[in-house]
């Protein structure tokens, strides 16, 4: 079984897919009006920044950028769970996960 | 008795705190009681005084009652000083003030506000004798300014009408005008004699001042402003006719017989600083000759009872002011007292002539109540007579007395004169065309005499007065300097007695035989013009209008909406604005803002690479 090594992927295929990954998550953000989508889309968006330092570690041979990746699932999962808290929460109080209907906070 | 010379100005005082205190609730009897009676008893109590004094030699007598202030050099006594015009002004004002009181208990009948009016009539009387009394300036400027406040007050007493309240408003507005000028005078005079005792300042300035040096000429010029204001002399007369809004005995006291007087008090009690400045000195008698023929031809035309007597008051203060003019004040001080005789029984009279007619007061509108009106037609009579100066009433002394010293007056005198001796048969005319027109000619009314001894009784009282009263000798000697004996040659003196009869006799011929048909004359062309010109006081009121009150509503209208405010009002708009703008991005939309952050990031990072 060939061994594929990290580094015959060059870097800017890594990045590119990071950045793919990155910006379709930041149009789920944008565009959803589901919260859960919208979270969804966030966790995305979370590892598509994990992934970016994933590839530069490798690029540069260094374990900080798996150090990052750690700290950003950590992250992400510590988010998920307040994030999931509040969603049953506003669906308790408001039934709905209508983002647009949820605009209590007007200026 | 001279140590309770402070009850004079006190009791009415206490008159009034007792009908204030009571809310006006005070039934009609006990608020007349407290009303009347404290004027009576403070007459009393200055006649005691006045009598003491006479009989101690007639030595001026001050009443140091307590230090009102003292702030570094500056001190202010609330002292009483009493000599001989003080002691004349202090009989007249509670001696003619009580009878008008006593008459007014019986005019005011059944009026709603009784006690309240009553209370408004002890304070003015208190006022105006802490005005005659006072030692200093301060204290007679707060006499000043509390009359005027009564006035006002008692201008518009009936104030459901917002007529009454408009007159009132014009009479304390244009008094003011005087009244600044003269406070600014006051204070002119204490920077520099540094004192504002009167006796001590006429002193100083006899001693200091150089003869028309220009601060004797502006102190004079200033006080003059709030004499002429005070009495109704041109060019602050016109508030004087509108005052007779209110009711008919507060015209008789304080806008015939003791407020509208107060100028000439003022110019006698200051005659010193006058005499310092005898250019301002002729200006006071140029202006009293130039009222005093004004107000008699406006007096002709007017068709009011009580506008008739109030221009005519006008007039007699503009001879008072005459006789202030060429030096004569015993003379002005003489008149004074006559005038409040003969005109508070004018002006009481024809109270009864309104209350008989049921409240008209329009000279047309009456006519033969000779017969109805016994009583006052033979007091009108008498008033007229008196007003007109006919030998040998109280007003014939007086009035004769003052054209004598116009006459003899060295500078420009002869034209003061006359003025007086024009202005004497404008008097005989218009007070007969009044007298004429309300008891002579046709009947069209019937009018029932309101009977009463509290209405007639002072009424005769003043009669008295008006008849015998020239031959008082008023104790003024020691105040005044002596001019010398006048002796008026025949030739003037016949023309000063005949002038007086000659206006009866143009008003008998006039308005009883009709010999000119006035109506004709006063109706077209020219004399309608002329009509007009006099009855509006000469156009004063509408160049008043023009020159002071029109621009200035207009400014107010300009202003209206505070546009000097709106560089501060634009700046909060402007807040507002930036306010509502930030506010409107924070829509509530989670959507919203994370594109915001987006797009903010997609600058920074565009910045941070093309840059």
């Amino acid at each position: 079984m060939p061994v594929i090594s990290l580094q015959a992927i060059p870097m800017e295929h890594g990045l590119l897919l990071a950045a793919i990954l990155f910006i379709l998550g930041m149009v789920g953000v944008l565009t959803r009006r589901n919260i859960i989508f919208v979270l969804m889309s966030l966790e995305i968006m979370l590892n598509a920044v994990a992934l970016a330092f994933v590839v530069g570690g490798a690029r540069w041979a260094a374990a900080d950028g798996q150090i990052m990746f750690l700290m950003i699932i950590s992250l992400a999962a510590a988010e998920v769970a307040v994030g999931l808290g509040l969603v049953l929460q506003l669906f308790n109080r408001f039934k709905t996960l209508d983002l647009d209907i949820l605009s209590k906070m007007k200026g | 008795m001279l140590e309770y010379l402070w009850l004079v100005p006190a009791i009415p005082l206490i008159g009034s705190l007792i009908l204030v205190l009571s809310q006006g609730k005070l039934p009609e009897l006990p608020a007349a009681i407290v009303g009347a009676g404290s004027i009576g008893l403070a007459f009393l109590v200055a006649l005691l005084a006045g009598m003491e004094f006479l009989s101690s030699g007639d030595v001026a007598y001050t009443q140091h009652l307590w230090t009102w202030m003292a702030v570094g050099g500056f001190s202010a006594d609330f002292n009483l000083y009493l000599d001989g015009v003080a002691l004349v002004m202090m009989l007249v004002i509670t001696g003619i003030g009580f009878l008008i009181h006593v008459y007014a208990t019986g005019y005011m009948h059944d009026d709603p506000s009784f006690a309240r009016f009553f209370s408004y009539m002890n304070l003015f009387v208190s006022a105006m004798l802490i005005l005659v009394l006072g030692d200093n300036l301060l204290l007679l400027f707060m006499g000043w300014e509390g009359v005027g406040l009564c006035s006002y007050l008692l201008i518009g007493f009936w104030y459901t009408d917002t007529y009454n309240g408009y007159c009132a408003r014009k009479a304390f507005v244009i008094t003011r005008v005087g009244d600044a000028s003269m406070a600014l005078g006051l204070f002119l005079l204490y920077t520099s004699v540094h004192t504002i005792n009167i006796q001590d300042a006429m002193g100083v300035a006899q001693q200091q001042w150089t003869v028309s040096s220009s601060v004797a000429n502006w102190v004079t010029l200033l006080l003059l402003g709030g004499a002429v204001g005070k009495s109704a002399q041109l060019p602050l007369q016109t508030w004087l006719p509108d005052a007779m809004a209110g009711p008919t005995p507060i015209s008789a006291l304080i806008h015939a017989a003791t407020m509208v007087t107060a100028g000439v008090y003022l110019i006698a009690r200051t005659h010193v600083l006058y005499e310092m400045a005898p250019s301002v000195q002729y200006l006071v008698g140029l202006i009293g000759a130039i009222t005093l023929l004004m107000a008699g031809f406006t007096a002709l035309t007017q068709s009011d009872i009580k506008k008739v007597l109030a221009f005519s008051t006008m007039s007699q203060i503009g001879y008072m002011f005459l006789a202030l003019g060429v030096g004569a004040y015993s003379s002005a001080i003489f008149h004074l007292m006559t005038h409040a005789f003969f005109k508070a029984l004018l002006f009481l009279t024809a109270g009864s002539i309104i209350l008989a007619m049921h409240h008209e007061q329009n000279i047309f509108k009456m006519g033969g109540l000779r017969k109805d009106l016994p009583w006052s037609h033979a007091l009108f009579l008498i008033g007229t007579i008196a007003l007109v100066a006919l030998p040998p009433t109280s007003g014939f002394f007086s009035k004769e007395e003052i054209l004598g010293s116009a006459l003899m007056h060295e500078d420009g005198g002869f034209l003061l004169w006359l003025f007086g001796i024009a202005g004497a048969f404008m008097t005989g005319l218009y007070s007969f065309r009044l007298y004429f027109l309300v008891f002579w000619g046709k009947k069209t009314h019937d009018g029932h005499e309101v009977m009463g001894l509290h209405l007639q009784g002072p009424l005769v009282i003043l009669a008295i007065l008006a008849l015998v009263g020239g031959w008082i000798v008023i104790p003024v000697a020691a105040v005044f300097p002596h001019g010398e004996e006048h002796h008026v040659p025949l030739f003037y003196q016949a023309i000063m007695l005949a002038l007086p009869i000659l206006g009866t006799l143009t008003a008998y011929f006039v308005f009883v035989q009709q010999r000119v048909d006035v109506k004709a004359l006063a109706g077209e062309g020219f004399g309608a013009r002329l009509h007009h010109f006099w009855r509006t006081q000469w156009g004063m009121d509408w160049l008043y209008d023009q020159v002071f009150a029109k621009p200035y509503a207009t400014l107010a209208r300009i202003n209206k909406n505070d546009f000097i405010d709106s560089i501060y009002n634009g700046t909060a708009r402007f807040a507002v604005l930036m306010h509502s703008l930030v506010s409107d991005t924070q829509t509530g939309q989670l959507r919203w803002y994370a594109i915001t952050l987006a797009s903010g990031v997609l600058l920074l990072v565009t910045i941070g690479v093309l840059v």
